[in-house]
């Protein structure tokens, strides 16, 4: 390896340090919150909304917006970290984790170790099932106590804070149990598979 | 979108790489084109962009993402960039980066975002601001490539003086009927300005983008403001959303 190459003058103009333990490597913290997507965003109205839960051809349950808020609803604050760098603390996400849509679909464990996300405008993510229990993914519908934006992936978007943003569809429509992993969208397009920003997966081969 | 492929063995990882400034272009009072040397790149598709990384004297390193401006062809690799008034690396590289320095870089990124020769049909381009780079790769790849597919390229500045890379792309629609650069300044237009004076609307598109019976390819590239609107907007026009491809950069609030 050659020598990192020193840039003259460069220097830090953040005026406090982010804590280690919570600014992942190679992030930068923003108060924002910035919009990335591949395509337009889908509107989809709360009436032609649904949730399904799928294992190959089979459907295990599936939600309208109403049955799907009158489930048990679970409100989180987390921080997230998106690949293009930039994180964001302290986020408060309403929804339903997964563990509560197995339970409400009479799962008593799930089916298969991985799930494919499918999104509204063809998006699509892979995740590991044991990424998603105990409490660590949902599907949320509120951002900060307001409905989610369209632009900001409602009326309902995945949240699975610990890895890479991207794995936290937007306009999140069915979940498909898989006996293997198969890759989705980004993860086909030179994206990390598994996204942990603590080890700074971003690409493949990170 | 694309077909989901079977796991593939690991691929080689994007290693970080020294390169050195060439050059750099002054593009107007808040962007410069930096010209890279990079002896270790493998080279990229128009579209694609790069993780930058400067390490500080005391050890401290930021990375950013900037979308790659030069096409494939050329030796020297460009990247334009923006400065933002808060940012912390935008500033360094636009008022404090010298021809000679160093720094890293890996990529390409990105695999989505792409347009190249090999892709039949028109091409529609829509830029706000410093998003006209990624598709400036795309525009100069076509032309150093002398392809003639129907190329319209919707460029929203503030003003005229932030119109980036203005004479190059003067140039290349004079020297190619088949391509039509279609400006619009939405603060502030030159005496005699007899171009269109407004943010991107439905009329505008309508005008200056192909029928959806063409069915042509969509890079829209700028705020995110500009590219919700734009993306929308073309789908309410009748543009298969799969056609359309986005790329949006900055806060969530900005506006050109």
């Amino acid at each position: 390896m050659d020598e990192t190459p020193i840039s003259r003058g460069f220097r830090s103009r953040r005026k406090q340090q982010a804590p280690k333990d919570r600014l992942p490597p190679g992030q930068y913290v923003t108060t924002d919150f910035p919009v990335l997507s591949a395509g337009p965003t889908p509107q989809t109205n709360h009436q032609d909304w649904t949730l399904a839960l799928q294992l190959g051809g089979s459907l295990l349950g599936k939600w309208s917006w109403e049955e799907f808020e009158a489930l048990p609803q679970t409100t989180v604050r987390r921080d997230i970290h998106c690949v293009t760098k930039w994180s964001k603390f302290d986020t408060t996400w309403q929804g339903v984790t997964f563990d509560d849509l197995l339970k409400a679909a009479g799962l008593a464990e799930p089916p298969e170790p991985y799930i494919m996300a499918h999104c509204d405008g063809g998006y699509t993510t892979n995740i590991p099932v044991e990424d998603l229990i105990d409490g660590k993914g949902m599907v949320v519908t509120r951002y900060e106590g307001l409905p989610i934006a369209p632009a900001h992936g409602g009326p309902a978007r995945l949240l699975v804070p610990h890895l890479y943003f991207w794995k936290s569809a937007k306009w999140v429509r069915r979940l498909r149990f898989m006996e293997e992993d198969e890759r989705g969208f980004w993860e086909s397009l030179g994206y990390h598979n598994y996204g942990d920003p603590w080890k700074e997966q971003r690409y493949d081969g990170d | 979108m694309t077909e989901i492929e079977t796991l593939a063995a690991p691929a080689r990882r994007l290693e970080w790489q020294p390169v050195e400034v060439r050059e750099i272009i002054v593009e107007t009072f808040r962007v410069k084109s930096l010209l890279l040397h990079a002896p270790r790149w493998q080279g990229h598709l128009p579209g694609q962009h790069v993780d930058i990384r400067l390490t500080a004297e005391d050890g401290y390193q930021a990375q950013r993402s900037y979308s790659i401006a030069s096409p494939p062809e050329d030796d020297l690799l460009a990247l334009t960039v923006e400065k933002v008034d808060d940012g912390e690396v935008s500033p360094y590289l636009v008022d404090d980066l010298r021809a000679g320095d160093r720094f890293e870089l890996r990529g390409p990124i990105g695999g989505y975002f792409v347009w190249t020769v090999a892709t039949p049909g028109p091409l529609s381009l829509i830029a706000g601001g410093s998003g006209i780079a990624p598709l400036m790769a795309m525009l100069r790849h076509r032309a150093r490539r002398n392809v003639r597919n129907p190329a319209l390229l919707l460029y929203s500045s503030r003003s005229l003086e932030d119109v980036i890379y203005r004479e190059e792309l003067d140039a290349m629609a004079r020297g190619d009927p088949h391509l039509r650069v279609v400006h619009t300044l939405t603060r502030k237009q030159p005496e005699g300005w007899t171009g269109h004076r407004r943010r991107i609307d439905r009329e505008l598109l309508a005008e200056a983008s192909f029928p959806p019976e063409q069915a042509p390819k969509i890079f829209v590239c700028g705020p995110t403001s500009l590219v919700e609107a734009a993306a929308s907007l073309l789908v309410d026009l009748g543009h298969d959303p799969l056609k359309i491809k986005t790329e949006r950069f900055g806060p969530s609030g900005w506006t050109p």
